[in-house]
Parts: C-alpha cells; structure tokens; sequence
C-alpha cells in the first residue's frame, strides 16, 4: 500500500462518509457542516488524480464561497421549529430502496470496464511522472487558461496545420458562461431583494 | 491492495451522485434539496476528474486530457451560479411563506 492508495483511501471514505452523514442528518446547519468537509475531501480527490487546478477551485468557489452562500440561506430562513424538519417514515423507505438500486446499478458498471480497472503499477505511474520534460508538469494552469482563450497548447503537437489555430478551444464556453454568471448574479438580486418598498 | 484506478474514483462519485439523489428526494427543507444538486454535481465532477487523468489508466493517450478539467471548471461555475438563483428563490418564497418547507410549496397543484 503505498501513498496514492493510502490518501485516495482516506479523501474517498472522507467524501463517501460526510456525504451519507448529509443525507441522515436532519438539522440544517449540521448538513452545511458536513457538505463543507465532502467537498473538501473531493478537492484532495482532484489534487490526487493530478488537477491541481481544479481542485484549488474546488476549494475556492465551492467551500469558500457556494457553502458561505448556503451558510447565509440557512441562517436567514431558519427559525427554531423550522430548524429541522423530519422526514416522514414512508420516504425513508422509499429512499432506501431507490438509492440501493441505483448503487446497484453504478458501482458494478464502474468496474465492468477493464480499461477503467487496470491502473498503472507503482512503477509505471512513478515512470510517467519521470518521464514528462522537468517543468512541463505543473502547469496546468497555464494550459487550461489558454485553453480557455482558444489556445489549446496540450494539443498543437500532431494536429493537422491548417486547425492548429484555435483549435478546439473554450472562448465560446468562457463568453457564454461569464455572460451567463452576470445574468444570474443581476436576476438572483432582483429576486431577493426586500419587497417593504412595494408594500408599505 | 490493487493500485487505484479510474474505477475507483468513480465508485466514490458514484456513492456522492446517490447521497445527492436520496438528500433532494427526502429532505423537506429547501436549502437541503440545494445541497442534494450541490452532492451530485460533485459526483459528476469526480468522474471528470478521473477521466482526464493521466496517472490512473495505463492508456494515457485514451483519456479525455485537459477537456475534463476544463468540464469540471464549467460545472463548478454553473453550480455556483445555480446556487445563487436557488437562494434567492427560497428568500422569496421564505418571505412569502415564513417557513422554507418544500411541502407547502403546493399553489400550482392542479
């Protein structure tokens, strides 16, 4: 058992555990609490299976700033009874048998694959991590904030001459998801503002 | 002890996209529903993850490469954004309402 193994074990039963303690757990504040350690353990995930970037942003939007939105949700609606509202009996049942088939269902096709299986011995993956040219590596940053500009320099190397200029890119992704996150930032504050000055 | 592969990290998104599932089917508080999308987009998210990655299959050239990440990013931002509008729709119907059970929400039942 060596490294890999070892803290894939422990982000993995983090993540698993936080998230079955979400679903049980009937107090509100409780549920942001452990959907903030989930999502940080799935940001040692990402840094494990190498997107280093990714997982940083993980860490900054999800827990640092979707949990503090959720944060401030619970604590602008909750109200002593309304603190925690039990599921009734018939659901849980319900639920029990939904989520057991649908685990059911994913976990054996998740290993059905056997390209998914096989993983890299220790001394290959150790070999392919040799084996980039020293400074290619971490940055990825760099590569995805290209891509994201139209430039995918992952992938100019054997790309036929007359599609290497932007090729494959994400700037129509990146305009329409900025443009996107400004309409919903402008509809989200139109939809939450106080409604005192319409009524008195 | 097998090295860990794709297999497994999709195992765990696989594990966080039911509790995800079960949380928005079960949970009668709106925020909880939220926290249920939140759950299984990061399963999904898992899967992308470990799609693009280079270490964990033994075809390196056959794995999605960067474009998984860049999914990844993409549906970290739509979460965040999705998450801002949900907010705001159970302010407004916690002003309307004073309580954010999901069950009262019954007006359009025909």
């Amino acid at each position: 058992m060596n490294w890999h193994t070892f803290f894939f074990l422990l982000f993995s039963l983090l993540a698993c555990g936080f998230a079955v303690m979400v679903v049980l757990s009937s107090n509100i504040v409780r549920m942001a609490l452990y959907l903030v350690f989930s999502l940080g353990a799935t940001a040692g995930l990402f840094f494990l299976a190498g997107a280093d970037f990714v997982g940083a942003m993980q860490l900054m939007i999800y827990v640092g700033g979707t949990l503090v939105l959720l944060v401030f949700g619970v604590m602008l609606t909750a109200q002593g009874p309304f603190i925690s509202m039990k599921t009734r009996g018939g659901d849980w049942i319900l639920a029990a048998l939904v989520s057991g088939s649908l685990l059911a269902l994913l976990i054996p096709a998740s290993f059905s694959i056997r390209e998914w299986t096989n993983a890299p011995a220790e001394a290959e993956s150790a070999e392919l991590a040799e084996s980039a040219e020293p400074g290619a590596q971490p940055d990825t940053a760099t590569r995805l904030g290209m891509g994201l500009l139209g430039v995918r320099v992952d992938k100019l190397a054997g790309a036929p001459k007359e599609l290497q200029p932007g090729m494959s890119g994400y700037l129509l992704p990146f305009e329409i998801v900025s443009v996107h996150l400004l309409v919903v930032l402008v509809g989200a504050a139109y939809l939450a503002r106080t409604k005192r000055r319409a009524t008195s | 002890m097998e090295p860990v592969g794709i297999s497994h990290f999709m195992a765990v998104g696989a594990i966080m996209f039911v509790c995800g599932v079960v949380s928005m089917a079960t949970k009668r508080n709106a925020l909880g529903v939220l926290m249920g999308v939140e759950l299984v987009l990061n399963g999904a998210n898992v899967n992308f993850v470990a799609l693009s990655s280079k270490f964990l299959t033994t075809a390196p050239g056959r794995s999605l490469g960067l474009d998984g990440q860049f999914i990844a990013l993409f549906v970290i931002v739509l979460a965040a954004a999705e998450a801002a509008v949900a907010l705001a729709i159970t302010l407004n119907f916690y002003n309307n309402h004073s309580t954010v059970d999901v069950d009262r929400a019954d007006e359009l039942k025909g």
